[in-house]
Parts: C-alpha cells; structure tokens; sequence
C-alpha cells in the first residue's frame, strides 16, 4: 500500500485538485483585504473556465486559452466592480448576481464544446529533481499552472507585508474614510482588487478546463469558487494560510474520491459531500478559534464619498 | 496697517460657497491665517466650519470663491497636492488604521515610498523636538485618545506643513493633556508656521488665539481679536443671540436612591471598550449625577450594562427601584420604570433610515397602548409621535422623514422627547448635548433638571465638565473602568475633577 | 469634468416603481444583444421567449405553476433580506422539506391512508425546511460561522442527499432502475385547481402565504423588529430586541416556506421523487425577493415575470435549440440591472466641475 510511487501520485493530484482552489482563493484574498467582499468568485471562474476552453479549443493554444480565461475572469469582475464599488449597490446581492451571469454565460459559451477533449497542459518537468522520489514527482512534475500559482502565492504574501502597494490596500481595507481622508483613491483601488481577484478566478477556472480535467462540462466548477471564499475565512486573511487551507481541502476532495475507488460501501453521495461538509466544519471551526480577528474592518461596508 | 508692505496671508479663503442640495454650508466665507499666528475658527455646530475646511484641505471643491496661498489663487484637487503644498490637517475624528502601528499609520500620510525604519527614526526626532510622545512601533488599537492625536499631529507635522488645521483637538483631552498640546502649538507659532484652532471651547481660544474669525448658520460672522473679547459677547457673535442662562431648579427634596449600582464589574468584551471594575454609585431621586471623563474609559460599556444591551455578570449589582436588574434586558428594565439615551443619535438611538414615527417604536413597544397582541396601532403611534414633537418643539422638513435627515440637536429633542414622554423613574443619558446646537443642549439640560425636580433620578455621563459643572448636583470621574466617589458640584473644583479625569486619583 | 453621485434627499415615489421596469427594459436590452450575439433574429427570439406564452391557456397555467415555488420562497427570503442576514440556500431547504414531506408520502404509499397525509406532508416539509435553514442560523449565532457560505454549501449537501435517496433506497424498485420513487398516491399529491391542465391548489397556499407575511412584516412588531435589525443592528438592541431571535427566526420562517414550496413542488407538480426537482427555484426567488423590493405583493408580481423567464426558456430550447443558460444569463442581468437601478434611483447623477478624487 505505501508504496513511494503510489503515494507520490496521490499527493501529487492533491496539488493539482488544490490548485484552482489557492488561485481563486489568493485573488479573493487580495480583493477582500481592501474592504470589498466579491461573492462572485464562482461565476468569474467558470467563465474563465468555458472562455479558456474555447479559446484554447479554437486556436489550439494553451497558452492563448489561459491568456482568454484570465481576461474574461477580468471582465465580469468589472461587473461586480461597477456595482459594489462605484454604485455602492450591496455587496452580497452584487455578488450573487455576478455568479447566476457568470454561470449563464459559461453555459453559452461552452455548449459547442460540451463532449470535446483537449490535450491538457504537460507537465513541466525538471531534470534531475523530477526524479526524486516523491518529493520530486510532488514538487517538480506538475504544469505550469501550479508553479505560477506558488509564485503568485509569494509575490501576495510579499507585497501585501513589506510593499507600500500592500500598505495602502490594507489601509483601505481597514478603514476607507481614513483612507479617503489621507487621499487615497479609495474606488480606485478597490477596483483594481477585484480585477485582481476576477484574473485569478479566471485563471483558476482555465487550470480546471485546460489542465485539470481538460475539458468542458456545464457547472464544472461545482462550488469552488464559494470553498475558495470559505479558504480566505479559514485562512484569517493570511496568504500563507491559504496554502494550507488549499492543499487541505485538496487532500479531502482526492480522499474522497480514492475511498469511492475502493468501494466500502459508503454512499458515493455522502463522500461526494465531504468537500461542503468539510468547508462548514473548517468556517466554524475558524470563526470559534478565530472570533472574527483577522478581517478587514471595513470588509463588505460600501464606500461613498463624503458630500 | 496702512503704507506698510505687509506679506499676504499664508493661506487665505476668499469668498468660498459651498452647496449641498437645498442646503448652503458655506456662504461666500472669507478667512486669512497668517505666518506665525494662532487663529481660530468660531462656531457652533452646523456653522459650517468642517465645510469650510475641507475645502481648505483638497477634500471639497467649493461651487465658487478661491483659495490662495502666500498670495497666488491655488486649487486643491485632492488632499494630496494641499498636502505637498503645506496644509496639513489633524481631523476631529482621527484618520488612523486602528489595525496598522503607529509608523505605518504615518507612513499612509506621507508621499513616497520612504521605508519604515528610517521613517521610525524621524518620528522619534519629531516627537523629542515639540515634547510629544509617541512609540512608532505600537498598534493604534492600543493608544489611548490622547495619544492617537498625538499620532495624527506627528504625521502632520513630518510633512513638514506651512499651515497646521486642528479639527477641535481639546474635545478628547483632560486639561492636562490640553495644557501640553497647547504648548507643542506656541512652538509651532514661534517657528513662522500658522495654525489654524477651530473650537467651540471660548477660554481656549481666548487663552491660545491670536485672532478669531466667526461663522454663524454658513455665513462669515466677524473677525475679531479674541483676546479683547469676553466668553459671553464672543458666544452671543456665534449664536447671535443672548445664550440662555439654566434655569437652577430651587430646594428641591432628594429622595431614596432609585438606582443602586453595587460592585458592578465586567470583564472586556475583546474589542474595544475597557472592562469596569468594582463600580458602586447610588442615584436619588430628586439629583442628576454627573459622571465626567474622556471617551473609551468605560462609559460605553457603562451605558451598555445599565440600559441592558450588556448583562451584568451578578444581577444584584445593578438595582432599579429596589428590583436585582443586572440580568436583565432591556425591555424588562424599562418596564421597571427606566429610560435610556444612548450617546450615538444615529444607528444606536435612532435607526437612520427608518421614519421617525417608526422610531418612536424603539423603547415605547413594550409600554402597553402602542402594541397590544403583537400588532402595532398606528394611530396611537402617530399621536405619540404628535405629542413629542410639539412638546419638544422637534423641527424638520416633510411630514414623517427618515431620522437621519433630522438636525442633531432636534433628532436629540427627539430622543431626549421619546423618553421623558414615558414617565421615567431613572434616566440614564449618555452625551446629552454632544454636536447640538447651543439653544437645543440648554433646551436639554432644562428638561432634565425638570424630571428631576419632579422625582426623576438622573444619571449623566458627559466628556464635556464645563455641561455637568453646570447642571449635576453631585459629580464623580470615570477613568480607566473605575468611577471615583461622587462629591457635590459646590465641593469641588474644575481642577481637581481635571486631574482625576487624567488618572491623579488612579495613581 | 465628471461625473457623481449624490444622495437623494426626497426619494420619489415614483422612482421606487420605476426602478423594476428600467431594470426589465435593460434586461431586454441586453438580451437582444445576446440574441444577436448568438445569430437568431432578436425579434423572434423575443417573440418566443416573451409573448407567445402569454398567448396560450396551457403555458398561462404554467407560467402559474412556476410562479408557485418562486413566489413562496421568495417571500421567505423577504423575511431574512428585511433582516440582512443572507440566507442564500433556499434551495438546500427547498429539497430538504421535498425530502421531508415525501418521506411520509413513501411510508404511507399504498396504504389507505386518509386525507390527514397530504396537510401532514406539507406541514413536514415546512418543517423539514426550517430545521435545515436553521442549521447556518444557529452556527452563525453559536460560533459566529457566516450564514453566507454554511446556507450555500448546505445546498450541495442536501442535493446530494436526495440523489442518493432517489437512486437508493427511496427508489422504485418496479421502476426499470430509473432513479425515481413510487408515483405518489392521490392522498398523497396536491389537487388540481381546474379539471385540466397543471394548475395545482398549491397556488392558493402561496396566495395565502403573501397575504400573512403582508401583514407580519408590515402590521406587527415582529415585522417591525426584523426590519430594525436589518436597518440598525445596535439600535436593535438598545430597543430590547435579540438579534439572535431574530437571526435563528428568519432563518427558520425562510427555511419552512422554501421547505413548504418544495413539497408543493413534489406533491403537486412532479408526483414523485427525483435526483432533480428544481431548476434553481431557490436561487432565483433571490432575484424575486430583490425585484419585487421585499414586499410580498411585489414578490408576487416578481415571481410572475421570472416565470416567464423560466417558461420562454424552455420554448427556445425547443424551437430554436437555444441553451437552457439565455435564461441563467437573463435572470443575472435581471439582478444586476434592478441593484443598479436601486441605486440610481437613490441618487441622482451630478456633473462636477474640475476633477473630482474618487
């Protein structure tokens, strides 16, 4: 049963299943940590998904794909971003609403392809280290999805802590009308979150249908835009714990999966359940340890400009 | 000085309007502070002075009019270029990150992306050179009042400013912290920058201010030499009227306590509001007890366990008309003959966006007539409503507007209105003339010594000493959780009561 | 030069009813758009979609039928959006009450059960609905988990719940390895209104339903007290009002009537249990309660308008092969246009001289 190999290629689809997860996850981070809370990661996601899709189906390019899928992810997050930002409108309801679009959109777009393949993006290997047991096969034989969302995943950590960029994107998070006060140009900034989160959800949505299945089915995001809003609560706000939040529900959702590999007779269903059941147990679980510390003050609290 | 070349003003405000809607904060105000001078802007609220100068700090455009500085007409498009220009602003309400440290709050108010350490090190100097004190390293959640200005005024003046505009800075001081702020001002006087002082406090001004321009209802007053003034012909140019005096209710009998506060403690709720400890008080019938202090000492929390909204972890400690109420919420507590005001008119009092007639619901529910079997009679709400408003001569546009539409003096005659109405044996009131007008809080301060005349027991927490000298019978300071032991107005004196409210007594 | 926004002081009356119909002229803008977009002729893509169902008896009744379970769940959410608390799982309480109340339609199945079956399946579905709504409301006010996130992926579980009951042991086994359960009996199963047709009584329980929560919300304190803690939580509780109370309680009235229209659903539309027994109803009825401004009366005329949505739908999937998702992207834009609208109507649009810092 241990076999090194074997538990190699388990823990090695664990990173791919936490992949698009820590993306979407790391853009909502950023997006929240400057007040706006942006319901929509779901729908900004499986429109980067069907747009990746297509786009990679049509042109036979991965590379183009993805560039698509981050950029529609971009585009529908300015939906969000008019409402909840420059309308004030709330921001709960402008996310939903951002999601039921995203879903329908997704869905016209990607029925052409429903039942089509693609050859999904390689796995980049590098010589020598790729060859390590394990470590190796975990670390360095994946595409080039999860590399960049490790390095995205520093360049957050790092700018957020010890960049002036960071600074002021946190000073808005944590009170706008001082902010505003002080001249920082408050929607602006929060703006250029949300697109921020929008192309990471995109981009999270083309790793699903360009490298993690590869293909395109209608709701294949099935939740993982909300699981990666719950990771950002789990995570107290904090890039790095996103990684381990990410790989744990990684980690849940291949279990599951192996444990319906084996037959124990457990209801399909009931496992199939454990990722959602897991995101509640991990929300109450962090909201007791936690006690709400860690959020934004002025998270979900539009701004308006003093008269 | 006719003949003589004197230099311009450093900063000037010529002529300035400014509109929003129907309403004309600023109406053709004019105002010139000059190098090397104290000047203060006069006003009660609603005068217009936050309008005027967030027009002089880049965060308002005015409609017409212009600015100048040291001369030349200037436009602040944003409060980043007044800044680079010289003005720099300490609010009223602080524009601190209570999440961020001290150095990092003052590096958000600076250009440029200077790192942290050297920056560390300038605010040292600056806080050695003017006598302030300040630890760049500490979280402004942890700063006490007094030194979170402190924070706002080292961030000012790292940016190196002409002209400094204090936003009522002595409202959150005790008079000894005041007595410092001032003197760290004749130091910035005597090194050629211009302040600009705006309080409604006229021995300060008086004391501090080398000139004094007045706004009255939006419009440019006078400009006048404080020093040459008295307290009451410079409150008569802000009102524009005689300011009426309180009415001493005479020799009236106080009675048996009606609220008998009796080792009350709390433990921290984790945010913000300091824990009380060991609090013991008796109100009477008959008196108004002050209890004076600066903010976010306990007075929160205090409010907070004594109308209900917090229960008190031993019932017995808070006694209404000989009944254990500390368990309590806050309907029963009412229901025992108390009434509550809160110090937030807005969002705790009232609820903004709701009618006002539907504002009367807030503490009258339980009170019988209005709502019988869970149904509301509108009827009897409206003429409950009818009744506060022309007895409290409660002022506004429309017939039933939302309550934030409201003044904050009449939304204050309001609330104030709303519980005297219900025939209260105790009254507990949080701030009771905090940003109301001058006729309004004397109009205020009159009721309460009404009820109490007639056998209300009144408790009053007040930032403001000038208020509870003025009107409390007996007085006590809270500091730090703790209350210390009420004595009688007449026993104590202005300085006494300052040091404790700095902590004297806690020492 | 730009442009601001400013706060109303007056809000016009008749901006309030206007906001809906702007919203509904951009949707349809924005649909011919897609229309367009996707190569059909928007005229007769609109014709299809919005007119010729109004035409016809039979699509009326079914525009009636599908305005049933978005108008009951529509006003429970009402109950929770007045309260600002975001109950966004209706449809997790939507199949959990189906479940509920069809456990007794199977247990009594074939049986000569009485006519209590039927009052007493509905009841268990309202009920069914409220426990599984109450289940974010108490983890919210317990551990302080936000009801946003726990309300949805309840969804999912409870989905998944059914699925397995449809294909396990609720199926039927005489029913050729379809996952479906038994034909419910006619004590069983909501009774037609007409003679034919689809028309089912649930339609009267939903008319009874707008009429009771008219006159909670607006005539009683409870209603009153829902509202404040919506509008002004600490003032809530300076009024004597738990906001706990009020959390669990709206939760659970939410619940009980997504609970409620599920069952109807079941009991009356379908007659059976399936792995899927709602095309989203409890995500659009979100859109219902926004569009019809949480007034009950307004959710009625919403959840008509929806329907429409829903019933054109399905006409150009057949007629013209167009995806089932030009509705999804309908009722999205439905949403974003009325919340802009909301707005827009609140505040009117200035022009400012020199350049403004946003």
């Amino acid at each position: 049963m241990l076999d090194v190999a074997v538990t190699g290629a388990v823990m090695a689809s664990v990173v791919a299943a936490a992949t698009p997860l820590l993306l979407a996850s790391l853009g909502e981070l950023v997006t929240e940590r400057a007040g706006t809370l942006n319901l929509g990661v779901e729908g900004m996601m499986i429109v980067g998904a069907a747009v990746g899709y297509a786009t990679a189906y049509g042109s036979g390019s991965l590379l183009l794909g993805t560039v698509a899928g981050v950029l529609a992810g971009t585009l529908l997050s300015l939906v969000f971003a008019g409402l909840a930002v420059w309308l004030a409108a709330n921001q709960v309801a402008s996310g939903l609403a951002t999601t039921i679009l995203g879903l329908g959109l997704a869905g016209l777009i990607g029925a052409p392809f429903v039942g089509t393949r693609l050859d999904g993006a390689p796995e980049l290997h590098v010589p020598g280290l790729s060859d390590i047991p394990l470590v190796g096969q975990v670390l360095f034989g994946q595409d080039a999805f999860v590399y960049a969302s490790l390095v995205l995943l520093a360049l957050v950590g790092y700018g957020l802590a010890r960049t002036r960029i960071g600074l002021v994107l946190r000073a808005v998070g944590e009170s706008h009308v001082a902010a505003h006060a002080l001249g920082h140009p408050v929607r602006r900034i929060r703006t250029l979150t949300v697109m921020f989160g929008g192309a990471c959800a995109g981009l999270a949505g083309a790793h699903l249908s360009l490298a993690y299945t590869p293909f395109w089915a209608s709701d294949m995001t099935a939740g993982r835009g909300w699981i990666a809003l719950a990771l950002v609560v789990f995570s107290a706000w904090k890039p790095l714990w996103l990684l381990v939040g990410a790989y744990l529900f990684g980690a849940v959702s291949i279990l599951q999966l192996h444990v319906q590999g084996f037959g124990l007779g457990i209801p399909a269903q009931l496992l199939s359940a454990l990722p959602y059941l897991a995101t509640i147990g991990a929300l109450v679980a962090i909201s007791v340890l936690k006690q709400g510390r860690g959020a934004p003050a002025a998270l979900g609290v539009p701004f308006v400009p003093d008269r | 000085m006719p003949g003589m070349e004197s230099p311009p003003p450093l900063l000037e405000a010529v002529a300035l309007t400014k509109r929003f809607g129907a309403l004309i904060a600023n109406d053709a105000v004019s105002l010139a502070i000059r190098a090397g001078e104290t000047h203060a802007l006069l006003g009660e609220n609603g005068a217009g002075k936050s309008t005027l100068v967030k027009m002089m700090c880049g965060l308002l455009q005015p409609d017409s009019g212009e600015l100048r500085f040291a001369g030349e007409a200037v436009v602040f498009p944003d409060p980043a270029t007044a800044r680079a220009r010289g003005i720099g602003v300490v609010f009223q309400h602080f524009a601190l990150f209570d999440a961020l440290t001290v150095v990092e709050n003052v590096a958000l108010g600076l250009p440029g992306a200077e790192p942290l350490g050297s920056l560390a090190r300038r605010i040292d100097d600056c806080v050695g050179r003017y006598g302030l004190s300040v630890e760049p390293q500490r979280r402004v959640a942890e700063l006490s009042v007094g030194e979170r200005q402190r924070v706002e005024i080292v961030r000012c003046l790292l940016g190196d400013p002409r002209v400094l505009i204090l936003d009522e800075p002595t409202s959150v001081l005790t008079p000894d912290e005041a007595e410092g702020l001032f003197r760290t001002l004749d130091l910035l006087k005597a090194e050629g920058r211009a302040v600009l002082f705006i309080s409604h406090k006229l021995d300060e001004v008086r004391r501090l201010c080398d000139r004094a321009t007045v706004l009255r209802g939006g419009r440019f007053v006078g400009e006048v030499d404080p020093k040459a003034e008295t307290s009451a012909s410079l409150a008569r140019l802000m009102v524009g009227a005689e300011v009426p005096r309180p009415v001493r209710v005479a020799a009236h009998k106080v009675g048996a306590p009606r609220l008998l506060i009796n080792g009350l403690n709390l433990p921290g709720d984790g945010s913000r509001g300091s824990a009380l400890h060991d609090i013991r008080l008796e109100v009477h019938a008959g008196e108004i007890l002050g209890i004076a202090g600066i903010a976010g000492n306990g007075q929160t929390a205090l409010f907070d366990v004594l109308s209900g909204e917090r229960l008190a972890p031993d019932p017995e400690s808070i006694v209404i008309d000989g009944t254990a109420a500390g368990g309590l919420g806050p309907t029963a507590r009412r229901a025992l003959g108390a009434g509550f005001v809160p110090e937030e008119r807005l969002g705790h009092a009232a609820a903004p966006d709701m009618r006002l007639s539907d504002n009367v619901l807030l503490t009258t529910h339980s009170d019988g007539a209005i709502v019988t079997g869970g149904m509301i009679h509108r009827r009897v709400l409206a003429a409950r409503f009818a009744q506060i408003v022309e007895r409290f001569d409660v002022r506004f546009g429309g017939r039933d507007p939302k309550a934030r539409r409201l003044s904050g003096g009449n939304l204050q005659k309001f609330v104030i209105g709303r519980e005297v109405l219900r025939g209260p044996g105790l009254l507990v009131v949080d701030q009771p003339t905090w940003g109301v007008d001058a006729a309004a809080a004397a109009f205020i301060r009159n009721t309460l010594r009404e009820k109490s005349a007639e056998g209300c027991a009144v408790l009053v927490v007040s930032q403001d000493l000038d208020e509870l000298l003025e009107f409390a019978d007996r007085l006590c300071v809270m500091y730090d959780g703790r209350l210390t032991e009420p004595v009688a107005v007449q026993a104590t004196s202005r300085e006494a009561i300052g040091l404790a409210m700095g902590g004297a007594h806690a020492a | 030069m730009r442009l601001r926004l400013e706060r109303q002081e007056h809000v016009p009356v008749l901006g309030l009813v206007a906001a809906p119909v702007v919203a509904l002229a951009v949707t349809l803008l924005v649909g011919a758009v897609m229309f367009v977009a996707l190569g059909q002729d928007p005229l007769r893509a609109f014709r299809i979609y919005f007119i010729d169902p109004l035409t016809d008896p039979w699509t009326l009744q079914e525009l009636v039928v599908k305005a049933c379970p978005l108008l009951i769940i529509g006003v429970g959410l009402a109950f929770c959006y007045r309260a600002n608390r975001w109950n966004i799982g209706a449809e997790g309480q939507y199949v959990a009450g189906a479940v509920a109340g069809s456990w007794l339609a199977l247990a009594t199945h074939g049986t000569d059960a009485g006519p209590w079956v039927l009052p007493a399946m509905l009841a268990l579905g309202a009920l069914g609905g409220a426990l599984w709504g109450m289940i974010p409301a108490l983890l919210r006010v317990r551990f302080g988990a936000s009801e946003i996130l726990t309300s949805l992926m309840l969804v999912y579980v409870a989905q998944l719940g059914l699925d397995y009951l449809a294909r396990g042991p609720w199926r039927d086994p005489q029913g050729m390895n379809f996952p479906q359960s038994v034909t419910f009996d006619a004590a069983a199963t909501v009774p037609l209104l007409l003679g034919e047709g689809r028309l089912h009584a649930g339609v009267m329980i939903a008319l009874v339903v707008v009429a009771a929560a008219t006159v909670v919300l607006g005539r009683t304190l409870v209603g009153f007290a829902i509202e404040l803690g919506g509008s002004a939580p600490r003032a809530s509780a300076f009024a004597g009002f738990d906001e706990r109370r009020v959390t669990v309680g709206v939760f659970a009235v939410s619940g009980a009537l997504a609970g409620l229209a599920g069952i109807i659903e079941v009991a009356g539309t379908i007659g059976q249990i399936q792995p899927a027994i709602s095309p989203g109803y409890g995500f659009t009825a979100i859109i219902a309660a926004m569009l019809g401004r949480l007034h009950p009366v307004g959710i009625l005329i919403a959840s008509l308008a929806l329907a429409l949505t829903y019933i054109g739908g399905e006409a150009a999937q057949i007629t013209m092969r167009m995806p089932f998702d030009v509705t999804r992207v309908f009722q999205g834009t439905l949403l974003i246009s009325i919340l802009a609208a909301d707005v827009l109507v609140r505040y009117r649009i200035r022009r400012v001289e020199g350049k403004a810092h946003a």
